[in-house]
């Protein structure tokens, strides 16, 4: 019977669905939004209090001499908190919104196989993380070129590089950030998979971040530090040194790629036997 | 039971049925939501799927599609076993599940290429005929660009419909394809299954609207307390309550006795007289009435309707058992 034959590049059709999907949506836009706005709210700042230094994140009194620090400001900023919450927001809705509207039996009927939607959503929630990464960067490149100028880069350990050095190495960071954050998406598309109630997926999903990060500012429990979830998020301050240590940055990806494992083969396990009555 | 079930059945080749199961049970708790179920649903039927509230019709079709797990039972559909042959045989089964369900922020028409963009078995180029067809179909071709959102009860209805047809199906599977529908769409939906069923595709509908399904089912199986209380084909079950023959006549007097000799039991009508046909033909009734010298102002045969078969099995009483 012919019409059951899977047509060529129908992955790639499920996957562009579902890109759209979380891309279109306004919901989901108006986060992009204010994600693009962090870079320009801290160029403002830091362009009106010009000679006052004052603290603040790191990079933050680099970025008169040379507007690329603005991106590596604005990750710094957007990392703890901005970025992890995009992220719970749209893993955490992934498939419980889907369960919630109801739109999941009609996806399962067509049939999407259990193991092909988790495949799609995975990537559709990767695809707004690195979205969500690359408009804070994007912005705070635009931002800092108008506000200050972008110059070569002077490193952490004193050496100079060139323009298009450092704007690689934003690149890298960018997807170091991606990565760091896989593992975030990854627990919520697990918990997503456990309710009805895209709320609560992403609430816990995000309240998870945090409570990883609470956990990591408790010095009494630096033995269990290393290998919390946002403990090596903020290592990518390690790419602007002139000697990467590569090692310690494969070692910390591994970790958040050990924890999208583990997550996602819960997430799957749990879809593929879950009752869907909703 | 009927012929259907109570049929030896390796009579009844595997392939010849749309829909098989066999001892389908599913527990909630301690409540038996289906219990022992042996649905039988031949190729090319129109099956009314029916039962009051919560008597387990949607968590049966549930199960034929993959969604719930049975706790015990065997699933045949288009003589592929469940839920190992889910992938191959759902692409041919169109479905309408405990009302629609789309996403509410897109457009009808956006919502429809959503489905078929996440379809394996669609072909991309024909997704836009595929989908005005569907649109046509159910009259929603105007409405198609409006958000989902803001749909009516009856528009959100006809676009799952239309979901269920954006390609060409063997089985579409319906729990209660009118519900909220205005009387032109319900009488649409009843073209639409009657064309459907001949076009070859097999129908299994659930609804509470009797007297829709009388007209366009072929089987009936009539559910409650989540077991099938009788299933077959609609003029058996139906033949087996009995039709009732009323002679309306001014001389009852004359045609009281050539009745009875006949062999009737009589009742007293406002009209003229009552009695259960039994096996009697209509016209012989007539002649006998008419040979009597009674004058003959009218001779009706009630068959008992679905309802009545409804409600003798299942039960006058409203309330939901559980
Ligand atoms: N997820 C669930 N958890 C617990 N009980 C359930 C669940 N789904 C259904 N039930 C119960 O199973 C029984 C059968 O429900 P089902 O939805 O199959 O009925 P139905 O025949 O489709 O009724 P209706 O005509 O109202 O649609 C009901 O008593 C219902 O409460
Ligand atoms: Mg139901």
């Amino acid at each position: 019977m012919s019409s059951v034959d899977t047509y060529p590049g129908a992955f790639w059709r499920l996957y562009r669905s579902e890109a759209r999907l979380v891309l279109g949506r306004r919901r989901n836009i108006a986060l992009l939004v204010v994600l693009a706005i962090v870079p320009l709210l801290i160029a403002v700042g830091v362009a009106s209090s010009r000679h006052q230094d004052s603290g603040g994140p790191a990079f933050l009194g680099q970025i008169t001499g040379n507007g690329l620090f603005l991106v590596f400001t604005a990750l710094t900023v957007c990392t703890p908190l901005f970025l992890p919450l995009v992220v719970g927001v749209v893993a955490g809705d992934s498939i419980a919104g889907e369960a919630g509207t109801g739109t999941l039996r009609y996806l399962l009927t067509l049939p999407v196989t259990r193991g092909r939607l988790l495949v799609a959503k995975t990537l559709g929630t990767l695809t707004f993380t690195a979205v969500s990464v690359l408009v804070v960067a994007v912005s705070g490149l635009l931002a800092g070129a108008a506000f200050f100028g972008l110059h070569n880069v002077t490193l952490l350990s004193g050496d100079t590089v060139s323009l298009g050095n450092g704007i690689g190495r934003a690149g890298l960071i960018a997807l170091y950030l991606v990565v760091a954050l896989f593992g975030l998406a990854a627990i919520g598309l697990f918990v997503s998979t456990i309710t009805e109630n895209a709320i609560a997926a992403m609430a816990t999903t995000v309240g998870l971040a945090v409570f990883s990060l609470v956990l990591d500012s408790v010095p009494q429990l630096s033995a269990i530090h290393g290998v919390l979830l946002t403990h090596n998020w903020l290592g990518f301050g390690e790419l602007l040194r002139t000697q990467v240590d590569s090692a310690a940055l494969l070692r910390w990806s591994a970790l958040h790629l050990a924890y999208a494992a583990v997550f996602l083969s819960l997430a799957y396990a749990r879809l593929t036997t879950k009752d869907v009555t909703s | 039971m009927t012929a259907l079930v109570t049929a030896d059945p390796d009579r009844i080749v595997r392939t010849d049925l749309a829909v098989r199961t066999d001892g389908l049970t599913r527990r909630f708790g301690k409540q038996v939501a289906v219990d022992s179920v042996d649905l039988v649903v031949p190729r090319g039927a129109v099956y009314g799927f029916l039962g009051p509230n919560g008597s387990g019709k949607t968590t049966t079709i549930r199960m034929l599609l993959g969604l719930l797990s049975p706790d015990a039972g065997d699933i045949e559909v288009l003589g592929a076993a469940m839920p190992q042959g889910l992938a191959s045989v759902l692409p041919r089964v169109g479905a309408l599940i405990e009302g629609p369900a789309f996403h509410p922020y897109l457009t009808g028409r956006a919502n429809l290429r959503r489905l078929d963009a996440c379809d394996r078995t669609a072909d991309p180029r024909t997704s836009k005929d595929r989908i005005d067809a569907a649109l046509v179909r159910v009259g929603l071709l105007a409405a198609g660009e409006k958000k989902y959102r803001h749909y009516s009860l009856g528009m959100k209805q006809r676009l799952g419909l239309a979901a269920a047809l954006l390609q060409p199906r063997d089985l579409l599977v319906l729990d209660e394809p009118t519900n909220g529908l205005d009387p032109q769409g319900t009488r649409e939906v009843r073209h639409l299954v009657r064309e459907l069923a001949a076009d070859g595709a097999t129908v299994l509908v659930s609804s509470h609207l009797l007297a829709e399904v009388e007209q366009v089912a072929t089987h009936v199986g009539i559910m409650a307390g989540g077991a099938l209380l009788r299933q077959g084909e609609l003029h058996e079950v139906l033949g087996g309550e009995t039709a009732v023959v009323r002679i309306a006549t001014p001389d009852v007097d004359l045609a009281r006795p050539a009745l009875a000799a006949l062999g009737l039991e009589l009742q007293d009508d406002p009209e003229g007289l009552v009695a259960d046909l039994g096996g009697f033909a209509p016209e012989d009734v007539a002649a006998a009435v008419v040979g009597a010298g009674a004058r003959l102002r009218g001779l009706r045969v009630e068959r008992p309707h679905l309802e009545e078969l409804f409600v003798s099995l299942t039960g006058e009483g409203f309330d939901v058992l559980r």
